[in-house]
């Protein structure tokens, strides 16, 4: 029933939409993946439009063994947060105190090779993004693991960021992009790189700390047995770094940037109210790669109103969880996150139509994104003819799509993650947390644009270590040229 | 007055220079229009020590007696105690001796200081730090522009060139990050078409940008290729420095001597950007000799390369370093210094009131300390930035450039007259 009213669609669209076939093809590869490989085109051709969206869709229903084989000897891929911190960072932290202790001067300089080491995991996980966008049969999974990721930004550059973000991407991102917004927005909130980056972690109730809040944990002793573990009777760190009172960052941001959107109606009152409402949750050895825990003795246990809606007195760890149950079912939630979407797919001035219809679509459906993405790509606005080539290619866009339509053979992907740093987007770096830009005025300028030129003229002249292309294939003016910045 | 006739000369000497070489950007003719129009085109090049330099022992307060109890290790000795001993400024504060190669400009009253300058939020952290300084909107992080991108933005020129803000730097710092453009390079000879075997590659390109109907990149192409032609004219690898100017050979003073470069080939630079890193000096900081002490050796002689090599340029021109917060004021177990607060940021420029260190001096006791540990901040960067901003560059109201900050002359520190 569905396939037949998109058909329908599509059959009126004809005359208002795209001029052929062969560009409504073109269009949509160019949107739910990051360019088209040789072969792609027949084969949406083959499956037909709605049969392409619909597979794109659903991701597990498609097989992913090449590119999981291409990733798997990157082992830190598949490590915790906590495993990277033990084996990457601690040996580095702990030479340099050691050395200190010692007293001996010229052993304070950091060993070179432990420096090195602990970069690993970060070159590792930019290298599979790499791999990923570009060899994935997951396309659309992987445009939006970008988008989401971006969407909840978190600079790999800020301290213990540095070692969390590949298990930030791999179980917080990815398995939910076209799961229901509110889990998305729940995992973001609990995960140590989001409550690091965005300061939350260190976010105390100036009033406490709570020494009478009992913060009993239940652990498991030796073979399973629960134990008490008893509180200390101090915070657990008095030094001069110890969190001093309220941080309103993660407040501020949670709705300026992830829910309703800097004109989504909230005040500084709300930011405050929100960002009481989230003291205490922490990270438990943020150095070590711990995970998040809840520490009453740092929670302002008082009432709170955000947005008007009462958040009673004595909620504890829930009242993190009431305010984004308000903020994901906000009405702006919905408008901001259908608006940013839309300009993803189809515009840089994303339609207003269409903006209604998602966010009515993500109202309806409790915010389930898979039919979000569905309500936009099967809108008559992402085939209308403006839409076509309206967006500018990202550098990490550009990159990729050169590197799959020239069917490059990728060896090893940091030639490329270099690239589309020196183009001005270096992977998981992206400071502000705001995520990188969407619009084509961040991406166009002469220095850029002539860098583009130059990737594509060395990509082709299989210039790029670690990367080979036949000489069948595309020249470097083809992926050069205005035309191939816009998808 | 001097200046500008000479100024006018080099212009119209570098553009008869081009036209015989069988190109004259199309650029080029409206930068030498608008020179005419404008009376002063002012420049602005922003140095950036990221990693927080210790300014401490850098502009050095000998003068006030917790200094030396403080750091009894890293201090550096009063003026006249011998070789390693602080070059004397105004009888309180004292330079580095490793910052020497800058005293001249002092002595000729065009290097100020500002001390005890800095972000009113308290972070210690490197990255937010920066992002505050760059952003110029402290405790904000959702900012998506510079505060020098907000001054491009401030003032729109008719005609501005892709060489109008540069960073030389691999990418666009935060600072300049913006709808204004910018543009961000590690070399200048990166910004050339390297085609290899493809010798037409650039001409092929060139055509496709010219003929393009796509209105933005078609424009911004055609740019580029002005732009390409242009610094192809001032030929990075002839360049002389003059006045006997000596660059280091790292990679700081390197990006310095660009600047020069692109500076003096009039392509309508306005901003220009440069940093340096190596300054977080946990550990055996040093004093006059040591780890700090060479990294201020080539900041110094850098930066004293630059202002000897713009020459009477340098009337229009200001130099401003500044790095994202200070350092503890007591040194810690490992003879080194941990993250602070206030620190001090120098202006180098014809027409600064040179010679003074500018801002109320807070002392070093512990009380008068900023959380019993820092030196406290007495001026608000966001008002050494205003005051360049209006002062130097000639913006009237400042005020976008400065969101959230009642910004007001009154609490400018007075660089300028």
């Amino acid at each position: 029933m569905a396939a037949w009213i998109t058909r329908a669609l599509l059959l009126t669209l004809a005359v208002l939409g795209l001029p052929n076939d062969e560009t409504q093809v073109t269009h949509t590869v160019n949107r739910l993946s990051f360019g088209a490989r040789p072969g792609d085109i027949e084969h949406v051709k083959r499956v037909g439009l709605d049969g392409y969206i619909d597979e794109q869709l659903h991701p597990e229903r498609l097989s992913d063994a090449g590119v999981d084989a291409r990733v798997a000897p990157m082992t830190t891929l598949r490590m915790s947060s906590r495993d990277i911190a033990e084996q990457f960072e601690t040996p580095q932290l702990e030479a340099r105190r050691a050395a200190a202790a010692s007293g001996n001067a010229t052993q304070l300089k950091p060993d070179p090779a432990l420096q090195q080491r602990a970069t690993t995991p970060m070159i590792e996980l930019q290298q599979q993004k790499m791999l990923r966008a570009t060899y994935s049969t997951r396309q659309l999974q992987e445009v939006l693991v970008d988008f989401w990721f971006n969407h909840f930004n978190v600079d790999a550059r800020k301290g213990a960021d540095r070692f969390m973000l590949t298990e930030y991407e791999r179980d917080v991102i990815r398995p939910r992009v076209f799961g229901k917004f509110r889990d998305l927005l729940g995992a973001t909130a609990k995960s140590p790189a989001m409550l690091f980056y965005l300061d939350n972690w260190m976010s105390v109730d100036p009033n406490g700390p709570h020494l009478d809040s009992t913060p009993v944990r239940v652990s498991r002793g030796p073979f399973g047995r629960p134990t008490i573990v008893q509180p200390a009777g101090r915070m657990p760190t008095q030094n001069k770094n110890a969190p001093k009172g309220l941080n309103e960052n993660y407040g501020r941001e949670l709705m300026e940037l992830h829910t309703l959107g800097v004109d989504g109606g909230y005040t500084q009152q709300d930011v405050t109210e929100v960002a009481r409402a989230f003291t205490g949750w922490t990270i438990e050895q943020p150095r070590q790669g711990g995970g998040f825990t809840f520490d009453p003795r740092r929670h302002d246990d008082g009432k709170k109103v955000v947005l008007g809606h009462v958040v009673n007195a004595g909620g504890g760890q829930h009242d993190g969880e009431e305010v984004l149950d308000i903020l994901a079912t906000h009405p702006s939630t919905a408008r901001f996150i259908a608006t940013k979407l839309v300009r993803r797919f189809v515009s840089d001035t994303p339609p207003a139509s269409l903006v209604d219809r998602v966010a009515a679509r993500f109202r309806a459906t409790d915010g389930d994104l898979r039919e979000v993405v569905r309500t936009i790509l099967t809108s008559p606005e992402f085939f209308a003819a403006d839409a076509y080539r309206a967006k500018i290619k990202t550098p990490f866009e550009f990159v990729v799509s050169a590197v799959r339509a020239a069917d490059a053979e990728v060896h090893d992907a940091r030639a490329l993650v270099r690239q589309v740093a020196e183009l001005g987007e270096p992977l998981y770096q992206c400071q502000p947390p705001t995520g990188y830009k969407d619009t084509a005025d961040a991406w166009v300028n002469t220095g850029a644009l002539v860098g583009r030129m130059n990737f594509a003229l060395a990509l082709a002249g299989n210039q790029l270590r670690g990367v080979i292309v036949s000489n069948a294939q595309p020249d470097g003016v083809e992926l050069g040229k205005p035309e191939f910045q816009r998808r | 007055m001097t200046v500008m006739k000479s100024r006018r000369a080099f212009l119209k000497n570098g553009a008869c220079a081009l036209v015989t070489m069988g190109f004259a950007p199309s650029f080029l003719a409206r930068t030498a229009y608008a020179q005419g129009t404008r009376a002063r085109a002012k420049q602005l090049i922003a140095i950036f020590q990221r990693g927080a330099v210790d300014g401490l022992n850098v502009v050095v307060p000998f003068g006030d007696a917790e200094y030396y109890r403080a750091r009894p290790s890293i201090a550096i000795p009063r003026p006249d105690s011998g070789a390693d001993a602080a070059i004397d400024l105004d009888g309180f504060f004292g330079f580095n001796p490793r910052v020497a190669p800058l005293k001249p400009f002092w002595d000729q009253r065009s290097l100020a200081i500002v001390h005890a300058c800095g972000s009113p939020d308290s972070t210690r952290s490197h990255f937010d730090a920066q992002d505050y300084m760059e952003t110029a909107t402290p405790g904000v992080k959702s900012t998506s522009d510079g505060w020098l991108n907000r001054y491009l933005q401030a003032r729109t020129l008719e005609h501005q060139t892709p060489f109008r803000a540069v960073a030389l730097t691999p990418q666009l710092p935060r600072m300049l990050q913006g709808t204004s453009a910018a543009t961000a390079m590690s070399q200048l000879s990166q910004f050339d078409i390297r085609g290899g075997q493809n010798h037409a590659a650039g001409a092929t390109f060139e055509s496709l940008y010219a003929e393009a109907r796509d209105h933005v990149l078609g424009n911004t192409g055609r740019d580029a290729f002005d732009g390409i032609k242009m610094l192809k004219g001032a030929d990075p690898s002839r360049y002389q420095p003059e006045h006997g100017a000596n660059y280091p050979r790292g990679a700081f003073g390197q990006a310095l001597k660009q600047i020069a470069q692109l500076i003096k080939a009039d392509v309508g630079l306005e901003v220009a950007f440069a940093d340096v890193g190596g300054w977080d000096t946990h550990i055996n900081q040093g004093s006059a000799q040591g780890q700090l002490a060479l990294r201020l050796d080539d900041f110094a002689r850098g930066i004293a390369a630059l202002v000897t090599d713009l020459g009477d340029r340098m009337a229009d021109i200001l130099v401003l370093t500044m790095s994202e917060f200070g350092r503890a004021v007591r040194e810690n177990g490992n003879r080194g210094t941990d993250h602070g607060h206030g620190n001090a940021m120098m202006a180098i420029g014809g027409g600064v009131r040179g010679g003074t260190v500018y801002g109320r001096w807070p002392g070093l006791g512990v009380e008068q300390r900023y959380e019993r540990r820092d030196l406290a901040v007495t001026t608000d960067f966001r008002d050494v930035f205003g005051e360049i901003v209006v002062r130097h560059m000639g913006v009237a109201d400042p005020r976008s450039i400065f969101p959230g900050y009642a910004i007001e002359s009154a609490h400018f520190p007075g660089l300028f007259a």
